[in-house]
């Protein structure tokens, strides 16, 4: 499938500011299936960029920009070919061994319930277990929407009636890793021919003999040719589309304009 | 006498009437010096080291914050022999350590061949994955490395710990120096003592050997203090001072460009090399906490980049764990192809459920320690312990075993220390400093000498109430 993405974020700050750097994980990476065909970071201002891999395999760029800032619109524009493989991801830079990420950040502690609730839906052999977590998830939450990180953790998104994609991709990943799976989050895009305010979110586990696999709690299904991987990490803070700092006073507000896009031809 | 059975440095086994050999004459140097007139000198280097500003905080204790760290007058001395034993075993050690931190973020040699259980380093706090991959300017990690060790006898040394990540304490080896000159300037004339006070300048040269190449004659290098309320601020400012270097606070730097600048009234200079006394933690908001206001947000890319080193490299803290640390023969085994010369206490790993159960039993007998705990806090000595800290540690063990580890009670060496009922043997740790630059490893001929005042008590942490000696390392063919 061949997948047109267009992501433009806007701060707009109530007093100008002095600098900005900024940390950006918003470069996808070749897989065997996504080829990134063209991709580019935009900065509607002075500012330096800098490409760099950072210690999970990401492509991150540094961006640094000094002031008086008003306001900063990062734009995001590239095309990416992606094929189907069953959720089983191919051809990605591993430079941490899956064991890592047995590791368990303060957003991805599975609390008592989450953890009785994983090991009561998942018991079994290790594939169907994660399958059907990925579903029972789905089934406790059908409308998960691709909205900003709000700094929830798992347990916490948990016991909440309404959540985000990156809060029940936490969750599955403290239940997966609660499991002794090795589980990771993963930023990225996904058509579905709808309008987001946020990029997509979901989680990939590790299961022997298989390698990474995709979940997408979210769905309930494993992530096929709709979606683009662009950044794991060991949760939504790790894996952050941006993470940034800014010297100056005043708020900042956000405004985000997301278009995934099917194009035609290349199926 | 407090330490029977122990091995003093200087009185042997004997006690003061039949000292060791090699040490007859400060042993008589110490036996003729009257009493009082040692109290007056030590009294004296104390006022100093108050005007100074020599203090430390004591954690948990806001009225005790101005306190100094005690002196005592009397010198812990190293044979020439001993020393260049001790350096090799040293040199050894943190080429070890350099080629450990090497390996774990680069190709893992050591976690494939299974040499380390795996989920030690990989599920490990310090194991930082930020640097993952990350090759430090000319390849050097630990640049300044402060090796704790203690003794039982003239030839058993024993590594009690590594500290790989920001040891503090060269100021004490400094000033103790320069109060010991000034105040038995007759200990000077009488034995060729090695001098410690090049320190700085090895320093120095350390920081400009792993400058990246910029093709700069003379790199820019700077002190990273995280301010004057730390504890070690008096050492961080103390050293940028004698190494001719600014002292630099996070809001001093910025990075621009994958590059590092110190903001001066004359504007921006580039800079090339970091010696940072502050934790991984709060380097880069960025890279590590991104709850965190502070730090230098940049500043691990630009390191990514190749653009800065910084001293000792992020990412350290996982050579110098505690629950790594009982692994240090097989490191030093796995990188050297040789046996460690310096040997590790025999440590009780309580992750091990045998261990646990032998430490459980053995509780009274033992020391406990955190695995990620430091100046003798969360730690129990079974021995001096209360049987309500006894249970309390059992419950904590019980609980959680893998953040603990159990060493045996040593007969820690002692030194002739000044009491209140005179001179008598107190117990003794040992820091000596390594240097390791892209020109090599040098070993400081000298070191801080922590004593537990107390008597009896093995605990020499100053925040426990420990204090500190000089330490003389003998020129060769000097006697003492």
């Amino acid at each position: 499938m061949r997948i047109a993405i267009e992501h433009r974020t806007q701060y707009r700050f109530s007093q100008a500011q002095d600098r900005i750097v900024q940390m950006l994980r918003l470069t996808p990476t070749d897989t065997q299936d996504q080829t990134v065909v063209s991709w580019r970071i935009g900065v509607d201002c002075d500012a330096r960029l800098r490409e760099a891999i950072d210690g999970f395999g990401n492509a991150v760029t540094m961006l640094y920009a000094e002031g008086p800032i008003a306001a900063l619109e990062l734009s995001v524009i590239g095309e990416v070919l992606t094929s189907e493989n069953a959720g089983v991801i191919c051809g990605a830079a591993e430079p941490l061994p899956p064991l890592f990420y047995l590791r368990s950040t303060p957003r991805t502690q599975a609390s008592v319930t989450l953890a009785e609730f994983a090991a009561d839906v998942a018991a079994g052999e290790a594939l169907d277990g994660l399958h059907r977590l990925n579903a029972a998830l789905h089934g406790r939450f059908p409308d998960a929407p691709d909205l900003p990180d709000r700094g929830c953790a798992a347990a916490q998104a948990f016991a909440a009636k309404t959540v985000t994609s990156r809060d029940v991709a936490q969750i599955f990943i403290a239940g997966a890793r609660h499991l002794g799976a090795p589980a990771r989050y993963v930023s990225g895009y996904r058509t579905d021919g709808e309008a987001h305010s946020a990029p997509h979110a979901w989680a990939e586990a590790y299961v022997e003999a298989l390698g990474w696999i995709g979940f997408d709690p979210a769905t309930g299904l494993s992530p096929d040719e709709s979606y683009v991987r662009v950044a794991v990490g060991l949760d939504a803070t790790g894996a952050a589309p941006i993470a940034g700092t800014r010297v100056g006073h005043g708020r900042e507000q956000l405004d985000v304009d997301l278009h995934v896009d099917r194009l035609g031809g290349e199926e | 006498m407090a330490a029977r059975g122990a091995f003093d440095e200087i009185w042997g086994h004997g006690g003061p009437a039949s000292p060791r050999a090699e040490f007859a004459s400060l042993a008589r140097w110490i036996a003729e010096t009257p009493a009082d007139e040692l109290q007056r000198r030590q009294q004296s280097a104390e006022v100093t080291f108050r005007q100074l500003g020599i203090t430390f905080a004591v954690y948990g204790d806001s009225d005790a914050a101005e306190r100094i760290i005690p002196f005592d007058i009397v010198p812990r001395v190293f044979l020439h022999d001993e020393w260049a034993r001790l350096s090799e075993g040293l040199v050894q050690r943190v080429q070890a350590i350099n080629a450990f931190l090497e390996d774990i973020y680069g190709d893992a040699r050591i976690l494939k061949e299974g040499v380390i259980p795996n989920e030690l380093v990989l599920l490990n706090e310090q194991f930082r994955p930020e640097v993952n991959r990350v090759r430090p300017p000319h390849g050097v990690w630990a640049h300044i490395c402060g090796i704790d060790l203690v003794r039982t006898g003239p030839d058993e040394f024993y590594v009690l710990e590594d500290n790989a990540r920001t040891p503090s304490g060269v100021s004490y080896m400094l000033e103790n120096r320069e109060a010991m000159i000034r105040l038995c300037p007759e200990l000077f004339r009488d034995f060729r003592v090695e001098p410690v006070d090049s320190y700085p300048d090895m320093l120095l040269q350390t920081m400009r050997s792993v400058a990246p190449h910029m093709g700069k004659s003379t790199p820019v290098c700077v002190v990273l203090t995280p301010g004057h309320f730390n504890s070690a601020y008096y050492e961080h400012s103390f050293l940028a001072d004698s190494m001719g270097v600014e002292l630099v606070e996070p809001a001093d730097l910025v990075v621009d460009d994958d590059v590092v600048f110190m903001q001066t009234i004359a504007g921006r200079v580039r800079v090339d090399v970091i010696y940072r006394r502050i934790d991984d933690d709060y380097l880069d908001p960025l890279a590590f906490r991104p709850d965190s206001m502070l730090g230098v947000p940049g500043l691990i890319a630009a390191y990514r980049a190749g653009n800065v080193a910084i001293l000792n490299a992020p990412g350290n803290g996982i050579a110098d764990d505690k629950a790594i640390y009982s692994y240090m023969p097989e490191i030093v085994r796995f990188y050297s192809g040789g046996e460690a010369k310096l040997p590790n206490v025999e440590t009780w790993r309580c992750r091990e459920p045998q261990a646990l159960k032998y430490v459980l039993d053995n509780l009274a007998d033992l020391v406990v320690k955190l695995v990620d705990g430091s100046g003798g806090y969360g730690m129990l000595v079974g021995p001096t312990a209360t049987s309500a800290q006894i249970e309390e540690f059992r419950a904590a063990l019980i609980a959680e075993p893998h953040r603990y580890i159990a060493q045996p009670t040593l007969a820690l060496s002692t030194v002739p220390t000044m009491t209140e009922k005179g001179l008598a043997p107190r117990h003794v740790d040992f820091r000596p400093f390594v240097l390791t630059g892209s020109d090599g490893v040098r070993v400081v001929p000298g070191g801080l000498t922590r004593v537990a005042l107390r008597e009896g008590s093995l605990v020499v942490n100053s925040s426990q109430g420990g204090g500190t000696k000089d330490s003389f390392v003998l020129s060769p063919e000097a006697g003492a």
